[in-house]
């Protein structure tokens, strides 16, 4: 007699009252209903259902989370000075305890606002309703606090997150019916509410904002700000590949993105087809302004050239569009859901990312902007798709009874 | 029975609430979405709907049986265009800073179609005293949702109502502001404003249940 069959117990004395979707939803995040299919004719048996492969993405982001953390630390105090830089994956300045003490100091109240505000929603929608809660915030719980700058207010994260879960998911009907990437709504809701909060060169280190103006003034520009603003890049190729860079919490280090998006890639929860797309998409649109720069088209007096002229496969490797490809855009309500809507879906998202990020230096990252368009066109993309091969299946019949 | 009938009372009480012409006949968005972020703005648009209708559904139901039907919606323009170039002028004359606040929606009440609509719908087949009251009603409708949005939307967005700072100064960090409040920027822009009027337009038929549409 385990606390599991205690539990199914349980369920069963509630069943119909109103705490149940309360209780179930605490009931089968540790296990699986006990419920099973009915045996009229269902013949996949799974495991996997929506619990199962929330938490399959929330594993593959919690090494970011945990590098986030170091991160954070590491950054404030290197920007103090009173550490020096470390260099590649394992540096020694950069795993420890000192750095890690900042990072859960600052990272898991933003973690736990997130899911406490969220969550709650959550489960005052789901008792109003009268359904079952829905599991659909665990993955948008544990990306919001990746997506948003380090030292953001905890009341602003709070508010967006009551206002994403709202506007951008329950007046759709729920998880499953919503149009627009969640978490990306919240960061949307935050970038154009909150402006000095989410841009510019105070807020991506720990303590830049209160130092600001003083004789303590520290500096965090991220590397995407300096070539918008044609300067110097302090960083080399090695620090932004695995991540020693100031930006949002979890989206620097782009080692651990890939180990992830391998990870989904493998349990098959992630698409590939939309995040090899979108890297391609990437590449091609910073090919096209490599190009344009080669041709002598933009000189170096323009206010583009800093970001034109960035080799097409770095822009990979600065700001967040890995990120964005692997742990956003395949988010499996929003996306495009046929196989050839997912690689035109994919490949938008990654040639308007690099082109906003290029033309528009007041969105210094425009990933979760191209991200949140194409969510709404992913629907007007399948379509098209849908009826090119209801098409092309018509001409084949005609042919053969011609 | 005094000079309003029950009837009368309900052409002004109706388009508050059940009939509102923007959160239920969906009208006049526009305007609603582009001044509001300031509630002095939308009080003087509400003023200036609230004369350009009330005046305006008078003249149209006066002449409404010398109108030929052919042309009536000229009429009706030209009746509209020359109230609202009254209010306009008027405007600018008294509150220049406001009009050019306001600036093109002032000339686009003309093509609101909440006025054209109710000379449509009710001008054109009412007495003038009747024709009043469903316009000054409608209007009354219009503004209050113009300033339950400019409200909302000025005090978050700003801090101010009127132009009054009400939660401190943002600079100085005084009041609300000492506490690390600080203004929605987001609140300004035109997308909240559609935001606002859809979630009053949820709490509203979420209280009446009879105003759901299928």
């Amino acid at each position: 007699m385990g606390l599991k069959s205690n539990l199914h117990k349980l369920k069963e004395k509630y069943k119909g009252t109103k705490m149940a979707p309360a209780f179930n939803a605490i009931h089968t995040f540790l296990y699986l209903p006990n419920e099973t299919t009915h045996s009229g004719g269902t013949h996949i048996k799974a495991a996997d259902d929506l619990k199962r492969t929330m938490n399959t993405v929330i594993m593959a982001m919690v090494p970011c989370l945990i590098f986030g953390m170091f991160n954070a630390g590491y950054q404030h105090y290197l920007a103090l000075g009173t550490i020096e830089a470390s260099h590649g994956f394992l540096g020694e300045t950069f795993w420890t305890w000192d750095n890690l003490v900042i990072g859960l100091w600052k990272v898991l109240p933003l973690l736990a606002v997130s899911y406490g505000v969220g969550l709650l929603i959550e489960f005052i929608f789901a008792v109003i309703k009268g359904h079952e809660v829905e599991e659909g915030y665990l993955v948008t719980g544990m990306l919001v606090p990746l997506i948003v700058p380090i030292d953001l207010p905890l009341w602003m994260l709070a508010v967006a997150v009551a206002f994403g879960v709202v506007i951008g998911k329950e007046v759709f009907g729920g998880t499953g019916m919503n149009i627009l990437n969640p978490a990306l709504t919240i960061r949307a809701f935050l970038f154009f509410a909150y402006p000095t909060w989410m841009s510019g060169d105070k807020v991506w280190v720990h303590g830049a904002v209160e130092r600001a103006g003083t004789a303590d003034a520290i500096s965090g520009e991220t590397i995407l700000g300096s070539y918008a603003q044609n300067q110097e890049v302090l960083y080399n190729y090695a620090d932004m590949f695995f991540g020693l860079i100031p930006g949002s919490v979890g989206e620097t280090s782009k080692l651990l993105i890939i180990f992830g998006a391998l990870f989904l890639i493998f349990t098959k929860v992630g698409s590939w087809r939309i995040i090899l797309s979108t890297v391609i998409g990437a590449l091609a649109m910073g090919l096209i302004f490599n190009g344009v720069v080669d041709a002598g088209l933009i000189t170096a007096s323009s206010k583009f050239y800093g970001l034109m002229d960035v080799p097409f496969w770095q822009h990979l490797i600065i700001g967040s569009i890995l990120f964005g490809a692997v742990y956003m855009a395949t988010d499996p309500v929003t996306a495009a859901q046929t196989n050839k809507g997912k690689w035109i879906y994919g490949f938008l998202i990654g040639f308007i990312s690099i082109m906003i990020r290029v033309f528009n230096p007041a969105y210094p990252e425009g990933v979760f902007l191209a991200i949140l368009l194409m969510n709404v066109f992913a629907p007007t993309i399948d379509h098209y798709v849908v009826q090119g091969n209801v098409k092309k299946r018509l001409k084949r019949v005609k042919v053969k009874t011609v | 029975m005094g000079l309003l009938s029950k009837k009368d009372i309900k052409l002004i009480t109706d388009p508050l609430a059940d009939n509102n012409p923007i959160t239920i006949q969906v009208l006049g968005i526009c305007s609603a979405l582009a001044i509001t972020a300031e509630l002095k703005a939308s009080l003087v648009m509400g003023i200036a709907v609230l004369f350009v209708m009330g005046v305006g559904n008078v003249v149209i139901s006066l002449i409404r049986n010398i109108i030929p039907s052919k042309i009536r919606i000229i009429v009706q323009l030209i009746v509209v265009a020359s109230l609202v170039i009254i209010v306009d002028q008027v405007l600018k004359a008294f509150a220049y800073e406001l009009s050019k606040t306001l600036s093109v929606f002032v000339g686009l009440i003309i093509t609101n179609c909440i006025i054209m609509g109710r000379f449509e719908a009710f001008a054109l087949g009412n007495g003038p005293w009747r024709a009043f009251l469903d316009g000054i009603g409608n209007a009354f409708g219009y503004a209050v949702i113009l300033l339950a949005v400019g409200f909302f939307r000025e005090l978050l967005g700003s801090g101010t109502l009127f132009g009054i700072p009400v939660l401190g100064d943002p600079i100085e960090k005084t009041g609300l502001y000492a506490t690390g409040y600080e203004n929605n920027g987001f609140m300004l822009m035109p997308p909240m404003a559609l935001i606002i009027v859809g979630l009053i337009i949820w709490v509203q038929r979420s209280r009446n249940k009879a105003l759901i549409e299928d």
